[in-house]
């Protein structure tokens, strides 16, 4: 008894001050909210398109990144022969709606961030809001840190969040993955053991648009194909900053706009290819 | 068999060589070879289906590893028509392989013991193993399942989505009570596609498919896909590269099993090691982001080097901040050990004996907790693993305490390996230029994550592109071994034996 008591003092107490406090720091290399100097770009250069995985920069006008589809992996930067494109430390990424994921430079100031609910949600889920996390195909780290907010560190539950082993249990939804041809069903089933009102989130590339694996014949592209999405938190895996935000957004417990001073602070991209 | 036995090619580990010096040998010698492999102590690293040269015809190829003579060895065989004779009894290590085979290429395995799909998809050839009609929807888990029949016998299902924030698949158990007879597993759930679409490759996809086989094993994953790159493009990585390659390996293997401590205390209720380590876990991953900006390592590994260099101030502040976590750790899980209620819950429970665990071909900490010692950063060394040495960590008694005590061990060496390497980090290109693939070959890599072996073998075409790429997660090889740990044992106890191998179910899946 008394080692657990020493352990106790010795680990501390560590749960972040965030959000009435500073959130927790970001790595340098860290890759949030791309930024895209278009006036950069050579007349016909397809190149970051050419080099994206996913197809998130639109072959037919590259210089639009949708985050919905991006891996946030610096290919097309590192392809980008004029350094037009940076990914900056924003990590506020989340969405109400699939289009709010676009980003493009005549639309950087028009950015939004995710909106609360209405009021008749918030009401029911502002202050409790028990989620099943439905994993469906992707790579397990989204799952990986979504549950890390339940740790000390984050400690979801002080805002009235918490994953719940039944979706008897739950107001929504927390979908990763792309939802592979073997889960549709399953995903389903579970959607509809929720009871109405519900909400789901989608959680990474994978669950917005199928990520990596966009247009494979074993998996869909994301969660919406099966069921309607209330939230978008884009990355692969998103930091778990980056979903926190989102959810506390969708709560209302963060009303302020993205923070584009934190866009002007470039990540380092990595070491070319030479 | 021993490697040097003519039927069969050898390599090591990161080595490309010719398709045509693998040799094609009839089915008969060639399920032969494995056999006497098999029972002169080698391993099946990986058995798998891929086109022929003679029409209709598959090729299956072997790759077996010999861990006392640190040599891997390969052999294909032409399998006309649609079955080949099953080694599953007489090898058991080989059943799922098996099952994958007909699966991805119709063809029935004659006297397989228990023949059902893996993953329940449609084959790659049109040609159905089951004889199941084309436009009949294929669902998961659907099939019959071992039964034990008897009045006070009944079936536990459990499972695709599962109660905590896990992947899915579903388990069936046989019980008696309390007890469970046997338990099958049925997974395939996170099946995506993703070995049918590597085909063709290299592309702009291909490392992020590498990078995400796993996520939980990015830097396994990717550094092995890497050395079969570099294999087959004959370029080296940089003695930097690879040492960082290393570290970020070791990182990797300390988050997972931090964090795995911290589920198996949390399993039995034990709460302060389960909170300590959850957080303790986070830490490591933000050592791994520290490098590369993801926790997960995405990024970082590249074929040719590492997409990000390793400065001299961030390798001081990966110091600092490995000497915190070490403290942290350690104190956290030394209270497991001190604590009577703990151990009475991990000590024999879910035991896998060596005799099985070998016959199962398990790998990774779980065969080492059953006494087996194998660690391919020992018996099949590559890149920074060539030059320093990890100590090989092993305990006896094959239970949830063993799983779990190996894993400290681990924790300890590999914490040390980290050091040496920041301390002794050799200069060099961060990333080197990868040229052309090599037409008309054939390569093999395999490295130990955190989990286990992770073997890759690439075969490329006339034009240098994959004409076939096989994963092996280190989770194929262990799901059987969960399944066995549970025989006998109170069906109360499977979160903790599930927790104490903690396999992949979308590495498995694919
Ligand atoms: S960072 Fe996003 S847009 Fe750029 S190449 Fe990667 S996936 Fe495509
Ligand atoms: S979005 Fe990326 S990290 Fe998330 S499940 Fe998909 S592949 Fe994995």
């Amino acid at each position: 008894m008394i080692n657990i008591l020493l352990a106790r003092l010795q680990q501390k107490h560590r749960t972040m001050k965030y959000p009435d406090g500073a959130p927790p720091p970001l790595p340098d290399r860290f890759r949030g909210r791309p930024v895209i100097d278009t006036a950069q770009c050579p007349e016909g250069c397809r190149a970051c398109a050419d080099a994206c995985p996913t197809g998130a920069l639109d072959p037919q006008d590259p210089g639009r990144i949708d985050l919905g589809k991006c891996l946030f992996c610096t290919d097309c930067a590192e392809a980008c022969p004029k350094q037009a494109i940076t990914f900056s430390q924003n990590y506020q990424l989340a969405a109400r709606s699939r289009k709010d994921l676009l980003v493009a430079r005549e639309r950087q100031a028009a950015e939004v961030a995710a909106a609360a609910l209405d009021a008749k949600y918030r009401k029911l889920f502002g202050r409790s809001l028990k989620l099943r996390q439905v994993s469906a195909g992707g790579c397990n780290a989204c799952e990986a840190d979504s549950n890390v907010l339940g740790t000390v560190g984050w400690d979801l539950s002080r805002f009235g969040l918490q994953f719940v082993a039944s979706p008897r249990h739950a107001d929504g939804l927390l979908v990763t993955g792309p939802v592979s041809r073997n889960m549709a069903l399953a995903l389903k089933k579970t959607y509809d053991a929720v009871s109405d009102p519900r909400i789901v989130i989608a959680v990474g590339a994978c669950a917005i648009s199928g990520g990596p694996y966009i247009g494979h014949a074993e998996a869909g592209n994301g969660a919406e194909s099966i069921v309607p999405v209330d939230l978008y938190i884009p990355g692969c895996p998103p930091n778990p900053l980056t979903i926190l935000d989102g959810l506390l957004r969708l709560i209302g417990r963060i009303e302020d706009d993205i923070n584009f001073q934190l866009s002007t602070r470039n990540a380092q991209l990595p070491s070319k290819n030479p | 068999m021993n490697a040097s036995r003519p039927d069969f090619a050898t390599l090591t580990n990161g080595q490309a060589v010719k398709r045509s010096e693998i040799p094609v040998l009839t089915p008969e010698v060639f399920g032969q070879a494995i056999l006497d492999g098999v029972a002169a102590r080698q391993r099946v690293s990986a058995l798998f289906g891929a086109s022929s040269p003679i029409p209709g015809a598959t090729r299956i190829y072997a790759v077996l590893a010999d861990d006392e003579q640190n040599l891997l060895s390969a052999a294909a065989t032409d399998i006309a028509g649609g079955e080949f004779p099953s080694l599953t009894p007489r090898c058991p290590q080989v059943h799922l392989f098996e099952r994958e085979i007909a699966e991805q290429f119709g063809l029935r395995p004659i006297g397989h013991p228990w023949f059902k799909p893996v993953r329940y998809c449609r084959s790659w050839t049109g040609r159905d193993a089951w004889g199941r009609p084309a436009g009949q929807p294929i669902l998961p888990a659907v099939g019959d399942f071992y039964r034990v029949e008897g009045e006070q016998v009944h079936e536990v299902a459990v499972g695709p989505v599962h109660a905590g924030v896990i992947e899915p698949g579903h388990f069936r158990f046989q019980c008696h009570g309390e007890q469970v007879f046997h338990l099958e597993i049925a997974l395939g759930f996170q099946h995506r596609g993703v070995e049918e679409e590597l085909i063709g490759g290299p592309n702009a996809r291909t490392v992020h498919y590498a990078e995400t086989l796993s996520g939980d094993a990015t830097v396994a994953h990717a550094t092995t896909y890497s050395h079969v790159i570099e294999a087959l493009a004959g370029c080296q990585a940089s003695a930097r590269a690879q040492a960082v390659r290393g570290i970020a390996l070791e990182l990797e293997r300390l988050a997972n099993h931090i964090g795995d401590l911290g589920a198996l205390a949390g399993d039995v209720g034990y709460l302060p090691t389960a909170s300590f380590c959850g957080r303790i876990r986070g830490d490591f991953l933000n050592m791994t982001a520290l490098l590369c900006g993801s926790r997960f390592g995405r990024g970082l590994i590249r074929p040719g080097g590492l997409g990000f260099d390793a400065d001299a101030d961030r390798m001081a502040e990966l110091g600092r901040r490995l000497d915190a976590g070490e403290k942290d750790a350690t104190v956290a899980i030394r209270l497991l050990w001190d604590t009577q209620s703990v151990m009475a819950r991990f000590e024999e429970v879910g035991p896998l004996p060596r005799k099985v665990a070998a016959e199962l071909g398990i790998v990774g900490p779980a065969a080492r907790a059953s006494g087996l010692e194998r660690d391919v950063r020992r018996d099949q060394p590559s890149g920074i693993f060539c030059f320093s040495h990890i100590p090989l960590s092993t305990c006896e008694s094959g239970d949830v305490f063993a799983r779990a005590f190996v894993r400290w061990l681990e924790i300890q060496h590999t914490i040390g390996f980290i050091r040496d390497q920041i301390r002794s980090l050799p200069s060099g290109a961060p990333r080197v230029p990868v040229k052309a693939l090599a037409p008309d070959s054939f390569a093999v890599a395999l490295n130990e994550g955190w989990r286990g072996e992770v073997c890759h073998v690439a075969l490329t075409d006339a034009q240098g592109r994959f004409a076939r790429y096989k994963v092996v997660d280190p989770s194929f090889h262990n799901w059987p071994g969960l399944a066995y740990a549970l025989r006998d044992q109170e069906i109360s106890d499977f979160p903790i034996c599930n927790k104490s191998f903690n396999l992949s179910y979308c590495g498995h899946d694919l």
